[in-house]
């Protein structure tokens, strides 16, 4: 118990911290999301516990850890895919401040297909394989009420575009596609209804690394453009350190350092995030 | 010949009340997929058990009955079904639309307009609209809770991506009321526009997805489509060639080896009630007398 408090005091300072500097750099001092001790169990043992965080508009935030440290049952948490034992996440909805854990099903739905986006590690898990390319895309322009075919077009052309995906791909099923460009088939499908959130479940895993390092590319430049805000769950400390701003390591599904992206891994606090650090090859 | 040793019309009558509390609860909720424990049925799935079932649950002595197969009431599925009906029930039968207070039909809504005593019993191979794009169960039956139809529409683009057109010809995907998204049974596109606003009962019964749900009189009922794509009502371009008909569904029928083609009203009553009232297509018989 007085572990768990000693964890609940780290986050406060955090809080506090990141409170004064935050409206100066990011201009806007009403948190886009805010996470108060979210805790999911798996009977008795600890999916992720006593989780806190802000995420301010235009932010991007890392996530990283080992298999198992409750990096995907906090995301699942976070986007709803999961309900979680404990804990409340607020998000900023354009009608104000709701509570998406206590919201009903239909709502949460809605949420998850205008302001919030998921991408997954599979792309598979993502994507409709039966369907074209354009079909993927136009999904959630249909879902939240588009009715004409040719503007539905135009956008998924247009997303195509935006993702370095030929145009003339738009009509080809998504199991012709390579692995690279099944998943930036996938970002296009989530970014197209223009969300203020993205949930990111290693959206470099299974690519080869110059593949990567497009995505990443294509990444950046989309999260800055778009003004996203994103939360990043990864296990590979450079896609953090080029995408994400603000970093939480996390290790048997407790926080255990939080803090700006540079300032974690340059200087890392915890005995578990300087072994994290230490272990990445250097090439 | 009336088998004494059957229940009236072949189900117990605890069974017809389960059935027919069933069909209320559809009706309550038009265009809602009421699950129902179905019957086994002296006959093979695929071959109208569902419809079979729903018209047993509602056959009274008096009714008149009459059973459609692709718009023929002379094909097998339509004569079993009668003489099946005719057998354990004993109810009277026509061929007659208009005759007939109970259709129970397959593939086709009648060309005749309906009225207000009668009900028209479909019969339905797959009740989910959204099982083709989405196959798991569960998943479907939330999307209908919460209205999640956007996948509906994704059918209909791939549709036009990859044909240029809505090339889903029959088991159109429509809306009731605003709301349930349903599927109106394979009948042709061309019949569509007859669910809606219809004076008579309609009752859908799946027998092997075990499933029943109806559309109560003057229900509305829109076929989904694009803005800049709409819903057509098609049929062949042609004249019926045994009656004439320019305004009813035409079956094509191959003649003869040299690729000669017929069309013909797919409405057997229909099509005969006109050539009785004297109207000729270009290949009715009188014409043949005629050239000769």
């Amino acid at each position: 118990m007085s572990g768990r408090k000693i964890f609940a005091e780290n986050f406060s300072d955090e809080a506090q911290t990141k409170e004064e500097f935050s409206p100066k750099i990011l201009g806007s001092a009403e948190p886009l999301l805010r996470v108060q001790l979210l805790t999911k169990l798996y009977g008795t043992r600890i999916g992720c516990a006593d989780v806190s965080f802000d995420l301010y508009p235009g932010e991007v935030m890392g996530i990283v850890g080992e298999s198992g440290s409750g990096k995907s049952t906090l995301l699942s948490c976070l986007a709803g895919h999961m309900a979680p034992d404990a804990g409340s996440v607020v998000f900023q909805t354009k009608a104000g401040p709701r509570d998406t854990v206590t919201m009903s099903e239909p709502e949460r739905r809605m949420l998850g297909r205008t302001d919030w986006a998921f991408v997954h590690q599979n792309p598979r898990d993502g994507l409709r394989m039966g369907v074209t390319a354009g079909g993927n895309v136009g999904e959630r322009l249909m879902a939240v009420g588009a009715r004409h075919y040719g503007g539905i077009r135009a956008k998924a052309t247009d997303w195509l575009g935006r993702v370095e995906i030929a145009a003339d791909r738009i009509d080809d099923r998504p199991s012709a596609f390579s692995g690279g460009m099944q998943q930036r088939l996938q970002i296009a499908r989530n970014l197209v209804t223009g969300p203020r959130l993205v949930f990111m479940d290693e959206p470099t895993g299974g690519l080869d690394v110059s593949v990567q390092a497009r995505l990443l590319d294509l990444l950046r430049g989309l999260v800055r453009q778009m003004g996203l805000s994103a939360i990043i769950v990864t296990h590979d400390l450079a896609v953090v350190r080029l995408l994400a701003d603000r970093l939480m390591v996390m290790k048997s599904g407790r926080v255990v350092e939080q803090g700006l992206t540079d300032q974690v891994l340059d200087d890392p606090q915890h005995a578990y995030t300087q072994l994290l650090v230490s272990s990445v090859l250097q090439v | 010949m009336t088998a004494q040793e059957y229940n009236f019309a072949y189900l117990d009558e605890q069974t017809k009340r389960m059935i027919r509390r069933a069909i209320l609860k559809g009706l309550a909720m038009p265009g809602y997929q009421v699950p129902f424990a179905s019957r086994e049925m002296p006959m093979p799935y695929g071959w109208g058990t569902g419809g079979v079932q729903v018209t047993a649950a509602c056959l009274v002595p008096e009714d008149r009955l009459k059973v459609i197969d692709q718009g023929a009431d002379d094909t097998t599925n339509a004569v079993s079904i009668r003489s099946f009906f005719q057998r354990t029930a004993g109810v009277a039968v026509t061929e007659a639309t208009a005759d007939a207070t109970l259709i129970q039909t397959r593939h086709r809504i009648p060309e005749a307009a309906l009225t207000e005593d009668q009900i028209l019993v479909y019969q339905v191979p797959i009740p989910e609209p959204l099982r083709f794009i989405e196959p798991r169960e569960v998943e479907t039956r939330k999307m209908h809770a919460l209205e999640d139809y956007g996948l509906m529409h994704v059918k209909l683009y791939e549709d036009i991506a990859r044909h240029g057109q809505i090339a889903t010809s029959y088991a159109y995907p429509v809306q009731v009321e605003g709301r349930y998204v349903m599927d109106p049974s394979p009948i042709p596109k061309f019949d569509n526009p007859k669910l809606s606003d219809s004076p008579a009962i309609q009752l859908f019964g799946a027998g092997r997805e075990q499933r029943i749900y109806a559309l109560p009189p003057y229900t509305k009922v829109v076929s989904l489509d694009f803005d800049d794509h709409p819903f057509v009502a098609s049929k062949a371009e042609h004249d019926c060639d045994l009656c004439g008909s320019d305004a009813s569904y035409l079956d094509e029928v191959i003649v003869d080896d040299s690729g000669g083609r017929m069309f013909v009203c797919s409405d057997t009553d229909y099509c005969g009630g006109r050539v009785a009232l004297g109207h000729r297509g270009r290949l009715s018989p009188a014409r043949a007398e005629d050239a000769a």
